[in-house]
């Protein structure tokens, strides 16, 4: 463990965490653009931002909190004047860029440069930047790639090389025309991405932004973890809800996980509200299927299960219970067959 | 899995066979890429060029049907040239001779003959593997979906044992499951011989355990698998069939024949979120709530128990699966109640060891737990068999390589495998619900290599006719250099030029799980414009 002191706070985090690392554990937050939450194993590998810088005592220059390690004894400040002075430059350098349309930007209330203006007061820029005029990607299925709003943050090609290591992504040119692309500018449909969208889930603008079919404010989804209904590896995830319907999806750091989802569980919620869902029970009358009550079903099936059962005996009734829904319902299906229709006639697809 | 998915990036090798990762299980292909990163080295054993074979350091391109051939020739290589860990073989397993009779003749050359690759890849595969200080293995329905596919498993077993990978941190055998909570519907009694747990119907304590506590007498004798459910329901021997969520008219091998079967049941009842092709066949049903509408557990490929949580209400009348359970339970006459699954999942634990330190509660708190958990303060279990192998000893089972059901022949020439593609999940249910995941993946198609399609005068995206003995389809033909000649491969989910039309129901004798992986088949192109359906 190393001690050391912040904002005249003693904090003790373990060796090897960085500034930014034992700031958040003393409870002082640090702003950051570009540091991966969600992905700690890197987590402070990007330092591009430098909106995290700090004061060291005994340093000449301000360190970036995010790649600073700590030392035993450091004495940190984390508000000084000469802090927030480089802070707001740092910001309104980044705005000197960035298109000013957060009235209807989709990003809006969950922009880490807009939060980050809102914070330090920022207005406007004192700079005047070359603003880009890179042309919309709109050909990937389920996001758009919009370089003008793009921060430099890094953020996107570290989770696409080092943590989904799909290594569609990079940067190309130099200053105000620096930017994250597939290889040759080429529209992302043609480049090796496999829309897994973690690049998406990680972006603090609207630079990459989820096509959705209904539009949303961030403030106004409510937001429920749970776990993804795809494949067996049990990817944890937060449903954004609006008006009852799910409207989007974003990762979260589970065990399995580690704060990656494929293309299916960041972008496959579809089906859930999908008008062809089936919302009443349906019983067959002359051959075609009418719909009819809860209870109507219940009564036709329990009279059949208990006529089948007289007639033929449990072992001519069988279910077949499923691996898409939970182990509670599993239990009590399973339960059903064995205790209800008096048999062991059990199983389901885990052979298909 | 025998360890967990976390403990990947941490292997010295990782050893992939029968599994597109990348594709089935994304984010542990991904996982295994990370391990790749920090200085791991890839073996892969796949019948096509998957997306992990460019992250290789041997590629195996192997024949369907050829898995244990390969492993037994691995073996072969790290026994006669002494790489087995003898100290682990001599303390933690038993019949090691039974291996060394089984695998001693069975050279690289030979192997190399049957699975169609070189032997020194053979050789550099299974050095690689016996070197490592931690070696994992995955594996999924490449392996398993063989009449041999049991043999399949106890041979990668086998060869874990062979090399002591098994009871260490980033080593075992791991088994990918195919769905999200597949795992859960094995652990909670889904299965015709097992209550929860794995705990046998045949055993009469467990048994007594379950009389107990629902207040009914049980049957004793293990019931019938899902095939031969399909197949008896042809028969009509049985009468009533209950499906919750599951879509056998485009899961299941030979589809003809599932079909008739279930026509052919007296009733039907099928329980889903949609009107699938199976529903369409059902005498009555149920609306069922989706994830996103009701809470629970699922418990994933690692063991791991996990919580869904309710985020809107079901859509129209559909109600929880657990509420409709519920309501046929008590009008059967079983009358407990439950006000929410954590009662029921109170009750699980109650009657099962290896979930009984698992509750709402702690789930809650600690994101998750990996059974087995048997007490409310055991921590959960990251990886098996660690202070000893569970049953005592490590088996070494000698394993003999057997040729798959139904080969190419003349009038069949080509062999057939099936699996899944990265946009679409199973029977397309819930994905092929989504714009963006069909525009990325839109129809059925069949990878044929460009040699074996020139001779068979077929162009990249032309319409094709594939046969089996069991039936016929239209689909489309891709042309891809990721495919050797003479084998072709078709993903399973489309219900349109279905895969499983042609598909072969024949069974492995142990697990009863279809041979989906080989299959004889006839390609024919669509000549005359009369020929387009």
């Amino acid at each position: 463990m190393v001690k050391l002191t912040i904002d005249g706070k003693a904090v003790e985090v373990p060796k090897n965490s960085y500034l930014i690392e034992a700031a958040n554990a003393a409870g002082i937050k640090i702003p950051t653009l570009c540091y991966l939450e969600l992905h700690k194993d890197k987590r402070g590998d990007n330092a591009s931002c430098r909106v995290c810088c700090v004061e060291v005592e005994g340093r000449k220059n301000l360190a970036p909190a995010c790649a600073t390690p700590v030392m035993e004894g450091m004495v940190v400040k984390t508000d000084t004047a000469r802090v927030i002075g480089a802070r707001k430059m740092m910001l309104e350098l980044l705005l000197s860029d960035h298109p000013q349309d957060c009235l209807t930007c989709g990003q809006a209330g969950k922009c880490g440069l807009q939060d980050l203006c809102y914070q330090y007061d920022i207005k406007e820029s004192n700079y005047r930047g070359i603003m880009s005029d890179f042309p919309v990607d709109e050909s990937n299925e389920f996001y758009v790639r919009d370089m003008n709003k793009c921060v430099n943050c890094r953020r996107c090609v570290m989770a696409c090389s080092s943590f989904q290591c799909t290594h569609a992504l990079d940067f190309a040119s130099r200053g105000f025309t620096a930017h994250p692309t597939p290889p040759f500018d080429d529209p992302v449909s043609e480049s090796v991405c496999v829309s897994c969208g973690n690049c998406v889930s990680v972006c603090p603008t609207a630079a990459l932004l989820p096509k959705t079919k209904v539009k949303y404010r961030n403030w106004e989804v409510s937001r429920t973890t749970t776990t993804c209904s795809y494949c067996g590896v049990g990817c944890q995830l937060d449903l954004l809800v609006k008006d009852g319907k799910v409207v989007g999806i974003e990762p979260v750091d589970g065990a399995a996980n580690n704060g990656l989802l494929c293309v299916k569980g960041k972008f496959g919620y579809n089906f859930i509200n999908h008008p062809d869902r089936l919302t009443t029970p349906l019983i067959r009358k002359d051959g075609k299927l009418v719909e009819a009550t809860w209870d109507e079903a219940y009564t036709l099936i329990v009279d059949k299960i208990t006529k089948t059962k007289a007639e033929f005996g449990g072992d001519a009734l069988a279910g077949l219970t499923s691996a898409r829904v939970t182990n509670e319902e599993n239990y009590l299906f399973q339960k059903m067959v064995r205790a209800g229709f008096g048999t062991n006639n059990v199983d389901h697809c885990a052979r298909l | 899995m025998t360890n967990s998915i976390a403990e990947v990036v941490n292997s010295d090798v990782v050893f992939i066979t029968g599994s597109n990762t990348t594709a089935g299980h994304p984010v542990i292909g991904a996982r295994i890429r990370q391990a790749k990163q920090k200085g791991a080295k890839i073996i892969v054993a796949e019948p096509r060029v998957i997306d992990l074979s460019s992250d290789a350091d041997v590629f195996l391109q192997i024949m369907p049907g050829t898995n244990v051939a390969l492993y037994n020739a691995m073996m072969n290589v790290i026994i006669s040239e002494g790489l087995q860990n003898s100290a682990y073989i001599e303390e933690r397993t038993e019949k090691y001779d039974d291996l060394v009779a089984a695998v001693s003749s069975f050279t690289p050359e030979k192997a190399a003959e049957i699975c169609g690759v070189s032997a020194d890849d053979i050789r550099a595969a299974a050095r690689l593997y016996a070197k490592a200080a931690k070696a994992s293995i995955f594996y999924s329905m490449g392996v398993t979906q063989h009449t041999t596919g049991t043999e399949g498993v106890m041979s990668l077993s086998n060869l874990t044992l062979l090399c002591g990978n098994i009871g260490i941190e980033s080593g075992g055998i791991n088994p990918l499951r195919g769905q999200n909570n597949v795992q859960g519907a094995c652990d909670m009694g889904g299965l015709p011989g097992d209550l929860t747990g794995y705990q046998k119907v045949a055993n009469p304590d467990a048994l007594a355990k379950f009389e107990k506590a629902w207040g009914v007498k049980l049957s004793d004798k293990p019931g019938v698998t899902l095939t031969e459910i399909v197949h008896k329901a042809g028969h009509g021997d049985i009468k009533f069939l209950y499906i919750m969520g599951e879509n056998p008219m485009v899961s299941d091998p030979d589809l003809n024949h599932v079909e008739e079967a279930l026509k052919n049941t007296e009733f039907l009842v099928v329980q889903d979120i949609f009107l699938t092709e199976t529903a369409r066949l059902a005498d009555v049903v149920l609306p069922a709530a989706s994830f996103a509408e009701k809470e629970g557990t699922f418990s994933n490929t690692e063991r791991r128990v996990q919580r869904v949580r309710k985020a809107i209400e079901p859509i129209g009348n559909a109600k929880a699966d657990w509420v409709i359970l519920m309501d046929i339970l008590n009008r059967l006459g079983i009358e407990k109640q439950y006000s929410h699954p954590s009662e029921i999942m109170a009750e699980i634990a109650s009657l099962t060891p290896s979930y009984g330190g698992i509750t709402y509660e702690r789930l809650d708190q600690l994101g998750s737990l990996q059974w087995p958990c048997p007490t409310t303060d055991h921590p959960g279990t990251t990886y098996l068999h660690k202070a000893a192998i569970a049953r005592g000893k490590g088996l070494f089972k000698g394993i003999e390589y057997k040729p798959s059901n139904e080969l190419p022949d003349q009038e069949y020439p080509f062999l057939l495998t099936t699996g899944r593609v990265l946009y679409h999940y199973h029977t397309r249910t819930m994905t092929g619900k989504v714009d963006g995941l069909n525009a990325l993946s839109p129809e059925s198609f069949i990878e044929i290599n460009p040699t074996t399609a020139k001779e068979l005068g077929v162009n990249d995206g032309a319409k094709v006719r594939v046969s089996s003995r069991r039936g016929e389809i239209a689909t489309v033909a891709k042309l891809t250099r990721t495919i050797k000649q003479g084998v072709v491969f078709m993903p399973f989910h489309f219900s349109e030029g279905a895969a499983n039309m042609l598909t072969n129901p024949a069974l492995d004798p142990i697990s009863k799980i279809p041979e989906y992986k080989v299959c004889a088949v006839r390609i024919e192109p669509f000549d005359r414009v009369s020929d387009y359906v």
